[in-house]
């Protein structure tokens, strides 16, 4: 997170050439994001700082640290990056470039699929993938859980999973809880 | 749940405006597109390192929208397209019950507020700087804030992979293909579009096969 106290951002900046670029950029990208923006993040480091060079590399890393703490979508990031490179707006073309294609295509390919529910097809993806993507979830979960060598943390994912399993603590005070805990010093 | 102490229920049944109903409850719907609006920005607003496990408890336990199945299968097709699965999830959802007009709903729910606070927050971090003796502190926080975000998922996961008990592939095949994924990922690393291409592929067509031959039997 230090990395993210480096340059002050003009909110209001005037850069058009700029938004374009950014707009272009993750409009393009849009369509190729299977498995969330994220998995791009080679891809936009590329364009965006070695060859463009809107941002910085600390303000690039800064921006993934940042949404990956803050609350929402991860999707985010890549509106801070736009804000990093071109201020407010081009946060916002960033989002809408990001956006724009992969939402159009999940609506009209969503809608598709619900009418033709009574298809066998179309219930055999639905069904034969349920388990693909149970599998996928939990790797991501296994991904983002301490290692071993953080054996408090560890203990901690584990608790807070078997809670989640089978209690309905609110998610916020688990949250809450780890907050205080790692602040602490104790994870 | 009735462990715990009185406080944390108090406050668990406190949450706003929802009636938590037991679990065979029949389903609720949104009431209006602003509804969605509404618990899509609250949902998203408490999810700290991914939306998945909040979006579950909130869409399936609380408000009761849809089924833990819906929501698997919602998910699924979620996650074969672009885009990220989350916004994806609203989209659909909010499609299902207000059309075009849900989907945004949704979408500006899940998007709007946080986009925000966020650039709100990288802001204010900017002007503010090096607050150094807080960083340990802020870094401390973060990082059991992520071990709790992960322990969530892995939560969510193990309750929605209830619905598989009535798979048509049968409860063994669907733990053997989610453990498959798991690893193809976890260990082999595999780009996603392979999994889901290869494995996600060859489960459609078993699958198919399977209700087909239901089907003419």
């Amino acid at each position: 997170m230090s990395a993210t106290v480096q340059h002050v951002v003009a909110p209001l900046v005037w850069a058009p050439q700029a938004w374009w670029t950014l707009f272009q950029h993750f409009l393009a990208l849009s369509l190729m994001s299977i498995g969330g923006a994220i998995t791009l993040v080679s891809e936009m480091h590329r364009q965006l700082v070695v060859e463009s060079r809107l941002l910085s590399d600390a303000d690039f890393t800064a921006a993934i640290a940042l949404a990956q703490a803050a609350p929402g979508p991860n999707v985010l990031f890549v509106a801070l990056i736009g804000w990093y490179s071109a201020g407010l707006v081009g946060a916002l073309v960033s989002m809408l470039g990001i956006m724009l294609p992969s939402t159009t295509l999940a609506l009209s390919a969503s809608r598709w699929v619900a009418r033709r529910k009574h298809w066998l097809s179309v219930q055999a993806f639905q069904g034969g993938m349920t388990p693909v993507t149970v599998g996928l979830l939990l790797a991501t979960g296994y991904l983002l859980t301490p290692s071993l060598e953080n054996p408090s943390a560890l203990l901690l994912s584990m608790v807070v999973a078997g809670l989640v399993w089978r209690t309905k603590v609110p998610l916020m005070a688990l949250v809450a809880a780890g907050g205080v805990l790692g602040a602490l010093g104790w994870v | 749940m009735a462990n715990w102490p009185r406080w944390v229920i108090k406050w668990s049944r406190s949450m706003p405006e929802v009636v938590q109903g037991p679990d065979d409850a029949p389903l609720a719907r949104p009431a209006s597109p602003w509804d969605l609006f509404v618990a899509f920005t609250l949902l998203a607003l408490q999810g700290f390192g991914g939306v998945i496990a909040i979006a579950q408890r909130e869409l399936c336990e609380r408000r009761r929208w849809l089924t833990p199945q819906d929501f698997v299968e919602l998910l699924s097709s979620a996650q074969v397209l672009p885009g990220p699965n989350v916004c994806n999830l609203s989209l659909m959802i909010g499609d299902r019950f207000f059309g075009l007009r849900g989907a945004c709903a949704a979408l500006g729910g899940m998007i709007a507020a946080p986009l925000a606070l966020m650039l709100l927050l990288a802001w204010l971090m900017a002007l503010a700087p090096d607050a150094s003796p807080a960083h340990g502190v802020i870094r401390g926080a973060l990082g059991g804030m992520a071990a709790v975000a992960a322990g969530q998922i892995v939560g969510t996961v193990l309750k929605l992979a209830a619905p598989l008990k009535n798979h048509p592939l049968s409860w063994p095949a669907c733990v053997g293909l989610a453990g498959l994924a798991f690893a193809m990922m976890t260990v082999l690393h595999w780009p996603l579009v392979w999994v889901l291409l290869g494995l996600g592929g060859t489960a459609c067509l078993v699958t198919y096969a399977v209700l087909r031959r239901r089907k003419t039997a």
